[in-house]
């Protein structure tokens, strides 16, 4: 942030303009220009973000419980996450499991989506906005949807495979299935990436379609060897929004838990979170459990940090990847 | 709804002869497969609000049998919804959240995004660098110094540690805002700047009434986001029953008895729901064109 501002004045330092004094004036008002547009996000990202990122490195070396001072004990919260807490590699596995698996469904899924609404005409309109809608929904509202689909005794989806003679699994309340059914709920809800991916093959230009045509490519072969690599940078985005979104994935897992569980209290009983056998037990849910339930907040902390490192590594990807388009190009959609 | 003029499909033009291009060889056979493949995708995303909306409706024995179609429709249901828990106390929670969020959001991320985007200093580079770290940071992350912060300031309990961050700059708008800023072309601030404009007036005079559907964009996403926001508001207020917002309410959200109540769940779930669907009924077309702007190529 510091730099920010240095680098702000170091504008107007070399001065080999043929008017100095009437260039320095304009380059200094328009330097107090970008100081007054851009201070109140300066003190919000000193606030919000620089401050808050450094005091989780410090807490996390300390064993600060929200209200006693904090002391310092070194390494013994990394020493705990890495080979003492039992909880913490299943949240950390759940919440790799749905990097894993959400990332390359939703990929994939919004692709298809995409794919064929491009090429549908009749009713585009209406199925665009159906596609969308639940995109919309509250996440705490889509969770319980959801459950209340998928929910064994009653539910409409057990009702309809009952139907088929089918007798419906467990779903939300079976430790193999929970995530699965997560999955297909986030599915459900991914229509803001497939408008995105829509737009790019929308933007192919047709004239590489016809060229291909000529040259006898099928479907198949055009979309290989035109659509995709046309948009991929748009599924490098997807690909690295939704490994973002896993890594955080909080509400879903721990409403359906609770609400699946019977028991719709408010987060924190250790039994509900995770329901059942922990299955949906995320790693910023445990994170949460042990900062503000169990009131571990240094140790909270060194979580936090092991989080911001991985979701760092994947952001840089994006940060790498705009850096090049930033200063000329405006519009990305 | 005229919905099929905001969907993308309206700026492909240069399309027409993709989809509709060889009809008379493929025919008819590929047209039906396409289209029921349309039409079971659209049911995909349809029927899970069909089914939420006809077990709202049922009556409470019903609702704990296995059937799809109410036999006898209780709308009732909804006032019950309204009566079985201060719902009106966390629909006022949740709209000064959501309005006074947005509103903060465009008065600070407005001049920031103005600044990075039609400014140009040498630091601006490096700056959307961090408004882009900071819009993908996981709000889990810097949780514990936060809830420190508000607590020492006596505001945990309430609202305000959700709200005054949007008046101090929220990244993901700033970031927005600032895509479609730099759709303006560089000849009309010119302008106003050589007739002496200063660039405060640049901006509201000029630029501003440009990109109104950016600000639509940025302020229906600010809404949404808030609305929908869960952790923020459990974080803060989960201890304070007084200051629920509706996302949170529904979450613990059961009827009178012990056993979910589907059919009042399901009501209230639509009470939480219908706010942000209707708005994006109104308002589709700034949601599309902002959709497309964050799609970063």
């Amino acid at each position: 942030m510091t730099a920010t501002i240095t680098e702000v004045s170091a504008v107007d330092s070399p001065l080999t303009t043929d008017e100095p004094s009437a260039r320095l004036r304009s380059k200094s008002r328009n330097r107090l220009w970008v100081l007054a547009f851009l201070a109140p996000w300066l003190v919000g990202f000193a606030v919000f973000f620089a401050y808050p990122l450094l005091a989780t490195v410090y807490f996390s070396f300390t064993n600060y419980n929200g209200l006693s001072t904090a002391d310092w004990v070194g390494l013994r919260n990394y020493a705990y996450l890495f080979t003492g807490d039992p909880l913490v590699r299943t949240a950390a596995y759940n919440t790799l499991w749905l990097v894993v698996v959400l990332t390359v469904l939703r990929v994939a899924f919004t692709l298809g989506v995409a794919s064929v609404l491009a090429r549908i005409r009749r009713g585009a309109g209406l199925l665009r906005t159906l596609v969308y809608l639940p995109a919309l929904a509250p996440p705490v509202a889509a969770t319980l949807t959801f459950v209340f689909l998928f929910n064994p005794g009653t539910g409409p989806v057990n009702t309809v495979l009952g139907w088929l003679g089918i007798s419906g699994p467990l779903w939300f309340n079976d430790p193999a299935l929970a995530k699965p059914a997560l999955t297909l709920l986030t599915l459900w809800g991914s229509g803001e990436l497939t408008i995105i991916v829509l737009a790019a093959i929308l933007d192919v230009p047709a004239d590489l379609y016809e060229a291909a045509a000529l040259d006898g490519a099928g479907p198949w072969q055009r979309f290989r060897a035109i659509t995709l690599p046309t948009i991929a940078p748009v599924l490098v985005f997807g690909v690295v929004n939704s490994i973002i979104f896993a890594l955080q994935y909080f509400t879903q897992a721990v409403v359906a838990g609770s609400v699946a569980s019977g028991s719709a209290n408010m987060v924190g009983n250790s039994q509900i979170l995770g329901y059942p056998s922990n299955s949906t037990l995320t790693f910023p849910a445990w994170l949460y459990q042990q900062g503000f339930k169990a009131y571990h907040m240094g140790y909270a902390s060194a979580m936090a940090v092991l989080l911001f490192v991985v979701s760092f590594a994947f952001t840089a990807v994006l940060l790498r990847r705009l850096r090049g388009g930033a200063r000329v190009e405006g519009v990305t959609g | 709804m005229s919905v099929s003029t905001t969907w993308p499909a309206a700026r492909g033009a240069n399309r027409s002869r993709r989809a509709g291009g060889r009809p008379r060889r493929q025919g008819l056979l590929s047209w039906v497969a396409l289209h029921s493949l349309g039409l079971a995708l659209g049911l995909m995303f349809l029927l899970p609000f069909v089914f939420v909306l006809l077990t709202a409706f049922m009556s409470d024995q019903q609702a704990l049998t296995a059937t799809l179609w109410p036999r006898e429709w209780h709308p009732e249901n909804f006032a019950e919804v309204f009566t079985s828990a201060p719902m009106l106390r966390y629909l006022g929670n949740s709209l000064l959240y959501a309005v006074l969020a947005t509103a903060g959001m465009l008065l600070s991320s407005v001049p920031a995004a103005y600044a990075l985007a039609r400014l140009r200093w040498r630091g601006s580079n490096l700056a959307f660098l961090l408004v882009i770290a900071a819009m993908l940071l996981p709000p889990q992350v810097v949780a514990v110094p936060l809830y420190s912060l508000w607590a020492n300031n006596h505001l945990t309990g309430t609202l305000w540690p959700l709200i005054i961050p949007y008046f101090l700059g929220d990244a993901f708008s700033i970031f927005l805002l600032r895509q479609f800023f730099l759709t303006v072309p560089q000849d009309y601030l010119d302008a106003a700047r050589v007739d002496g404009c200063s660039e405060l007036s640049v901006l509201v005079r000029v630029l501003l009434p440009m990109v109104r559907p950016g600000l639509a964009a940025a302020s229906l996403f600010t809404f949404l986001y808030t609305w929908n926001d869960y952790f923020g508001p459990l974080l803060y207020t989960g201890e304070a029953q007084q200051s629920w917002t509706l996302s949170l309410a529904l979450a613990s959200f059961r009827g009178a008895h012990r056993d979910t109540q589907w059919n009042l769940t399901m009501a209230a779930t639509i009470v939480v729901m219908l706010p942000v669907i209707l708005l994006f009924l109104f308002a589709q077309k700034s949601f599309v064109r902002g959709i497309t702007f964050t799609g970063v190529k």
